[in-house]
């Protein structure tokens, strides 16, 4: 009879699916980082003054602050000087359509199974797709067009909507928030942006694939979503990069402004190349996420599974800044191998009756940590705001750990913050039970976590929720007992 | 041939012998009863055949189907027809009663060559044993198990047993924590899976249970040996005189 381990062991010994190279040409900066750099970006860009003078802000404030080791998480001092800040496919002429996209990229969209193709209409999934740092194809424009969305890769934005880039960048998260938001600030590349006009209800799911393929490019995105007053809209990103050794940062930035009654969904499936089983290798997910519910009754939700990457960082939050305003936070985290995550969320409550919700689900397998950081700060004049955190751990083997840091900061004496944590392991009685129904211990692994995250998973877009549930089970090299 | 041939089966629990030497024959179509005074080995033994980890076998061989179970995996015994209804039946949060039974039933399909059922075809199967277990609908959707009285878990246990439809059903200590009208329901659906091709084995404590489901032979397990067999008679005997009856004639 197979031992439990050895059957582990094959399960362990699954590699990273997504870690191919697409052999293109492209246009790449020399490594370094210097005033220089962000002016030259900024000219290749073709930006506007005000924008440079932007970035430039940025760049002057990073340079007097340090790079930040306070989460729970170990790393290396990044070189900065190392590190290539744009990186674009070399274009021969300006694209029309996607006839004229280069074939060797649309195999790799392919190979990732991104619906590129108009002829997948049916799919109802308009995907923005960002190659390194330049948006490379945006399908159902024109059918968003036609309702007032904008739906644009950012540089696109920046050309064509100047005015509404100028009024919200920077408005959620300022250039100075942050070490890695302040030089994305300075040298974002590329990135989405999406603007839903009064009224106007977004009729498909918009999603954004994100992919690294240059060696030694740091991937700096720069995404600005705004629902306008009843306005609501349904995002996707997902990301993937190939198998490399030494490790690439990857710094985003997300700001999404919701103004009254407007609504805002945001869902991440984020695979990033996450190491080797040595730890050797994988992205560095550093990013800043932060929606603004700026107007009354606005509600702005994100959901996330994070599977990838050696290192993620981040704490998708929302201000809640309209009365009655809403902010949601569904989170799976999965951390296997020597992968480490400090994720959570912060939410601000600031007007009156505005409510927020936090499920939180941790995985750990391996030697992955895997860590809770949460902020509920509900401020002096929010009365009646009301909060509620569940946050749940489930350990895979013995040698991993998880660790929750729930903050909790109430000024007004009307509000209600209620939290929850269960850490559990998962249950021999739990894979026995299920192998003698004669399912396999692979599947009946998958099963419990699934089960596990199913709140978090039903927030995700239907088509969206069966990836997540393929990923988690490929993701999963756990170990058992 | 025998369903099940169990020789000479020595087992270890942490180290500590619990069965010294089981020889038990269950042909097809036969229902067998193992009582037993706590602590005698009853579960251990039905725990062994099904391949629970932690327990080690120390001598001895089990022959189900002419194949040497104790070489195969708890999923590959399951795979090749043996049930184990659960004494305490596992809770699996987030996973409904309907997905985890159609995995069941198609990771077995799949075993044996069959082609995988689809919802409809799944749907349809179920349902007609739901009857059979007066079983309602929202069972389906709620997670296996979770937040289920001990009744329902057990009738839950007898409902998958009928759904999949092993060779042999290992029933650990079914009727521990059943009233009276739930008793007479589980026992109705294993009364309704006898056939001449399935063997039953029920592990139990008290002959209440063997009132509506009559077995064919009753095996008193004592200290990991069975010390005596016969038919149902037997079992109504233990009832007026006590395990210890047995305990001084041995």
């Amino acid at each position: 009879m197979p031992t439990e381990s050895s059957a582990i062991e094959t399960m362990a010994n699954k590699e990273y699916k997504w870690g191919f190279v697409t052999d293109l040409e492209s246009d790449t900066l020399p490594p370094g980082l210097s005033e220089e750099t962000v002016r030259k970006i900024s000219q290749l860009k073709n930006e506007p003054p005000f924008l440079t003078e932007w970035r430039l802000k940025a760049f002057r404030h990073w340079q007097t602050m340090t790079e930040p080791h306070w989460p729970n998480v170990k790393f290396d001092p990044i070189d900065y000087q190392a590190v290539s800040y744009y990186s674009a496919p070399k274009k021969k002429k300006t694209l029309a359509s996607l006839d004229e996209v280069d074939p060797e990229l649309l195999k790799t969209y392919e190979k990732l199974g991104v619906p590129l193709h108009e002829q997948k209409i049916f799919a109802g999934v308009a995907v923005d797709a960002v190659f390194d740092s330049v948006s490379v194809a945006t399908t159902f424009k024109e059918k968003l067009a036609e309702m007032g969305i904008i739906f644009c890769s950012f540089s696109e934005a920046v050309q064509k909507h100047p005015e509404l880039v100028r009024k919200y960048l920077g408005s959620v998260v300022p250039y100075s928030d942050n070490f890695f938001a302040t030089l994305n600030s300075a040298v974002f590349s590329d990135g989405s942006f999406c603007y839903v006009p009064k009224g106007v209800k977004c009729p498909m799911e918009l999603s954004t694939y994100f992919r690294i393929n240059e060696r030694n490019t740091g991937q700096f995105e720069r995404t600005l979503i705004i629902a306008d007053e009843g306005a609501s809209v349904s995002y996707l990103e997902g990301c993937t990069a190939p198998m490399r050794d030494e490790n690439q940062l990857h710094a985003a930035v997300v700001e999404l402004v919701a103004l009254d009654n407007a609504s805002i969904k945001y869902s991440t499936v984020q695979n990033w190349y996450p190491g080797d089983k040595d730890g050797k290798g994988g992205i560095y997910n550093f990013v800043t996420k932060r929606g603004k519910c700026l107007g009354v009754a606005s509600r702005i939700s994100w959901t996330q599974v994070e599977t990838g990457s050696a290192i993620t960082w981040k704490y998708p939050s929302v201000i809640l800044q309209g009365d009655d305003s809403v902010g949601e936070f569904y989170s799976v985290a999965l951390t296997n191998h020597r992968q480490q995550a400090d994720t959570g969320t912060k939410m601000i409550h600031i007007g009156r009756n505005t409510r927020s919700t936090i499920v939180s689900k941790g995985i750990s397998a391996g030697f992955g940590q895997n860590t809770y950081r949460g902020l509920v700060k509900i401020l002096k004049h929010a009365v009646g705001a009301r909060n509620y955190t569940q946050c749940d751990s489930m350990l895979i083997g013995d040698k991993c750990g998880a660790h929750t840091f729930p903050y909790i900061e109430v000024r007004n004496t009307s509000a209600k913050a209620e939290h929850e944590a269960s850490t559990s392991k998962i249950g021999e009685d739990q894979l026995f039970y299920c192998k003698q129904r004669g399912i396999s211990l692979e599947d009946a692994v998958n099963m419990i976590i699934n089960g596990f995250c199913k709140e978090v998973f039903k927030e995700l877009p239907m088509e969206f929720a069966v990836e997540a549930q393929k990923l988690l089970g490929v993701s999963l090299e756990g170990s058992v007992g | 041939m025998a369903l099940l041939e169990v020789k000479n089966l020595h087992a270890k629990v942490q180290g500590r012998e619990i069965l010294k030497g089981i020889d038990l024959t269950i042909n097809p179509g036969e229902v067998h009863a193992i009582m037993g005074p706590n602590g005698s080995g009853k579960s251990t033994l039905a725990s062994v055949l099904a391949g629970r980890e932690n327990y080690e076998v120390t001598d001895g061989a089990a022959i189900f189907n002419g194949k040497d179970i104790l070489e195969l995996s708890p999923d590959e015994r399951a795979c090749e027809g043996l049930f184990l209804a659960f004494q305490y039946p596992v809770e699996i949060p987030g996973v409904s009663t309907s997905y985890f039974l159609k995995a069941a039933v198609n990771a077995i399909r799949k075993y044996r060559g069959e082609p995988e059922l689809d919802a409809m075809d799944f749907l349809k199967l179920i349902k007609e044993k739901m009857k059979l277990l007066e079983m309602d609908q929202s069972f389906m959707n709620r997670s296996i198990n979770e937040g289920f009285s001990g009744g329902e878990k057990k009738r839950n246990e007898i409902f998958q047993m009928t759904v999949l439809d092993p060779k042999l059903c290992i029933l650990d200590e079914t009727d521990s924590g059943l009233d009276i009208d739930a008793l007479k329901i589980v026992s109705q659906g294993v009364n309704a899976l006898r056939n001449p091709n399935r063997g039953i084995l029920l592990v139990t404590h008290y002959q209440r249970l063997l009132n509506y489901i009559v077995p064919d032979f009753v095996h008193v397990l004592r200290d990991g040996r069975i010390i005596k067999s016969g038919d149902k008679s037997l079992a109504l005997e233990l009832e007026a005189k006590g395990y210890g009856w047995l305990e001084n004639a041995a």
